[in-house]
């Protein structure tokens, strides 16, 4: 039956011979450009797969109309459909029964001024349908790449962080006129006093991790400015911190920010440079040097913030077994379940991020806490309405927060 | 003094912040191209910070050996290692296959990279055990969902009637639903703390506030 009605269509088709409506070529949009889009309505009938298997597009290419024509690509009806780049074509239901192809607009031979330009030379495309009724053509029709300076499929994202940006400095502000925020307690920080007060008494040093990323890290960053906080307690408290780095820029940065913390206890005469340390850029080397400095040293609380790696469980059995007290905070998500097995206290995810603020008690940096709080809730809300919304077969939410 | 030390990095820390943000959203070819400057530079930066790494290695090492603190002699292994290993780099057989640099490095650094890599495998062992002592309801919940979970990854787990799917299950739905919830709360953090940062609210990092 479906076999009847696709050859009855193909019959239609052929009857006419005429080329697909709508053949357009134009450049890419929201591309750093070199690449032209053709798109064509597929012909009727081509929703059976029968029919659209007996059609085959030919698309060419040239620098002139009535030039050398090169053929770029050959391909049946079934394929090439517009739904499979929602990235260019959003989700359009009318995607599933259009074609589409990228192609990269025509150049010189390389080294010419279009090199890295994303320009192309005015580049004309051909479309040829061959199907059992004999073959149509639509075009030429010319376009030229250029660069865009804008990602229009990245919007989304760029009125989110917007949105998110206004509500952080709404909430900043309002915290600015009223600092008695509530911000509930984190366990974990809270326990860095007594980290700190056991050290002293013990008289043994504290043993503090950046991570294993270098300074461009967001973890790295959170952890310096934990590391900040905690060494004007440990200056307040006349106790040690030790400091081993893995990278040379973040072992400055720490120098600096542990400098500025005994010197705004009012102890800067007790900061000592040595202190923080590099070891080394290699993973398990560094986690060698670090366990031989437990085992040693034995320091009365080893404090892991930043982002880790395979090397979490070795420090942190190691500080174990040693018997420190272990506060641990990272947002690597795959280490969370080690740290979280073997340190006391653990700063999961996003409790990095806070504790910077926590520690300050700041009320500038608690009122962006709060926008946290107001981004979970606006994401909640999103994913109950996208879930009912797919449910209910508008999938709308769903599209509107697909990124590329 | 100040501003070279407030001023100067927060504008500098504001106009790479604000400018590599407003860059992911611009495809065209002077953006790629700034990007691209700007990892040059990040690259430059952190060679030149290697030199003041290895400066601090050495005060850091000849400092426990001039003192003879305890274990100095792990310092002298250290630093004549390292010399050794500089001096083998500048060996001209070096890119040939089997030259010193390379006979070190598959000799000595990577069967002890391998050694403490496979350490893991004891801790684990032994954080398991801490880990799944049912002393609590969520330490035993903690304990039968970890056991369905590994019967479902070995052979055995393959005769028992349920026990891999259930254990596909546990993987593919409560634990994927509690990782996105986990990365979602650490994409909002981590964008809350670059605008404290690109903004000058956060300057902790800058070594506390003035």
């Amino acid at each position: 039956m479906i076999r009847a009605a696709a050859f009855v269509l193909l019959a239609a088709t052929a009857a006419t011979a005429q080329a697909p409506a709508d053949f357009k070529v134009y450049d890419r949009p929201g591309d750093a450009g070199g690449v032209i889009i053709a798109e064509w309505k597929g012909l009727p009938g081509e929703e059976i797969p029968e029919t659209a298997r007996r059609i085959e597009y030919v698309i060419s290419v040239s620098l002139s109309k009535d030039g050398e024509w090169k053929e770029i690509k050959r391909f049946p009806g079934t394929l090439q459909h517009k739904n499979e780049a929602p990235e260019i074509f959003g989700f359009s239901k009318s995607n599933e029964t259009e074609h589409f192809i990228a192609l990269k607009g025509l150049v010189p031979p390389p080294g010419g001024p279009w090199l890295g330009t994303g320009k192309s030379l005015p580049t004309w495309v051909k479309l040829e349908v061959i199907s059992p009724a004999g073959t149509a053509i639509a075009g030429p029709l010319v376009a030229e790449a250029k660069p865009n300076w804008w990602a229009w499929n990245k919007t989304n994202v760029f009125v989110f962080i917007l949105i998110f940006g206004v509500v952080t400095f709404w909430l900043i502000s309002k915290a600015r006129r009223n600092p008695n925020i509530f911000v509930r307690r984190i366990p974990g920080l809270d326990a860095m006093e007594e980290a700190i007060g056991r050290a002293t008494e013990m008289g043994r040093p504290i043993l503090y991790l950046n991570g294993l990323q270098s300074m461009e890290s967001i973890s790295t960053i959170a952890s310096v400015s934990i590391l900040g906080q905690i060494s004007k307690r440990v200056a307040s408290y006349d106790s040690q911190i030790l400091v081993p780095c893995r990278d040379a820029v973040v072992l400055s940065v720490c120098q600096e920010v542990m400098r500025e913390g005994f010197t705004a206890a009012g102890r800067p005469d007790k900061y000592r440079e040595q202190d923080a340390w590099f070891i080394t850029q290699e993973q398990f080397s560094y986690v060698a040097s670090v366990d031989g400095l437990m085992i040693r040293e034995k320091p009365a609380a080893c404090l892991y913030m930043g982002y880790y790696y395979a090397e979490s469980l070795l420090l942190a059995e190691t500080g174990g077994a040693t018997g420190a007290i272990q506060i641990a905070g990272t947002d690597s998500i795959t280490q969370l379940p080690f740290f979280i097995a073997c340190c006391d206290y653990t700063l999961i995810g996003e409790e990095l991020y806070a504790a910077s603020a926590y520690l300050s008690r700041e009320p500038l940096q608690l009122g962006s806490l709060r926008s946290q709080d107001a981004g979970k809730i606006f994401i909640i809300a999103t994913l109950f309405l996208g879930a009912l919304t797919a449910a209910a077969g508008y999938p709308f939410v769903k599209h509107l927060l697909a990124t590329f | 003094m100040g501003h070279l030390k407030r001023t100067v990095p927060l504008a500098i820390a504001f106009i790479f912040g604000f400018g590599l943000i407003i860059q992911y959203f611009v495809p065209h070819p002077v953006s790629q191209r700034a990007l691209g400057m700007t990892q040059r530079w990040v690259t430059i930066v952190g060679f030149v910070s290697l030199l003041l790494g290895i400066g601090s290695l050495f005060q850091s090492h000849w400092r426990k050996i001039n003192a003879q603190v305890p274990g100095w002699g792990y310092s002298v292994v250290t630093l004549g290692v390292f010399l050794l290993t500089v001096a083998a780099g500048f060996h001209p057989k070096n890119d040939k296959p089997g030259g010193p640099l390379l006979w070190a490095f598959n000799n000595t650094y990577s069967p002890m990279s391998a050694t403490m890599f496979s350490l893991l495998g004891f801790f684990i062992a032994s954080a398991a055990f801490r880990a799944f002592r049912a002393r609590s309801l969520e330490a035993s919940l903690l304990l039968v969902t970890a056991v369905i979970v590994m019967l479902g990854q070995v052979p055995l787990g393959a005769h028992i009637p349920g026990a891999s799917s259930f254990s596909a299950w546990i993987l593919g739905v409560p634990l994927t639903a509690a990782k996105r919830a986990l990365t979602l709360g650490i994409a909002l953090g981590a964008i809350a703390t670059a605008l404290r940062i690109i903004f000058g609210i956060e300057r902790s990092y800058l070594g506390g506030r003035e």
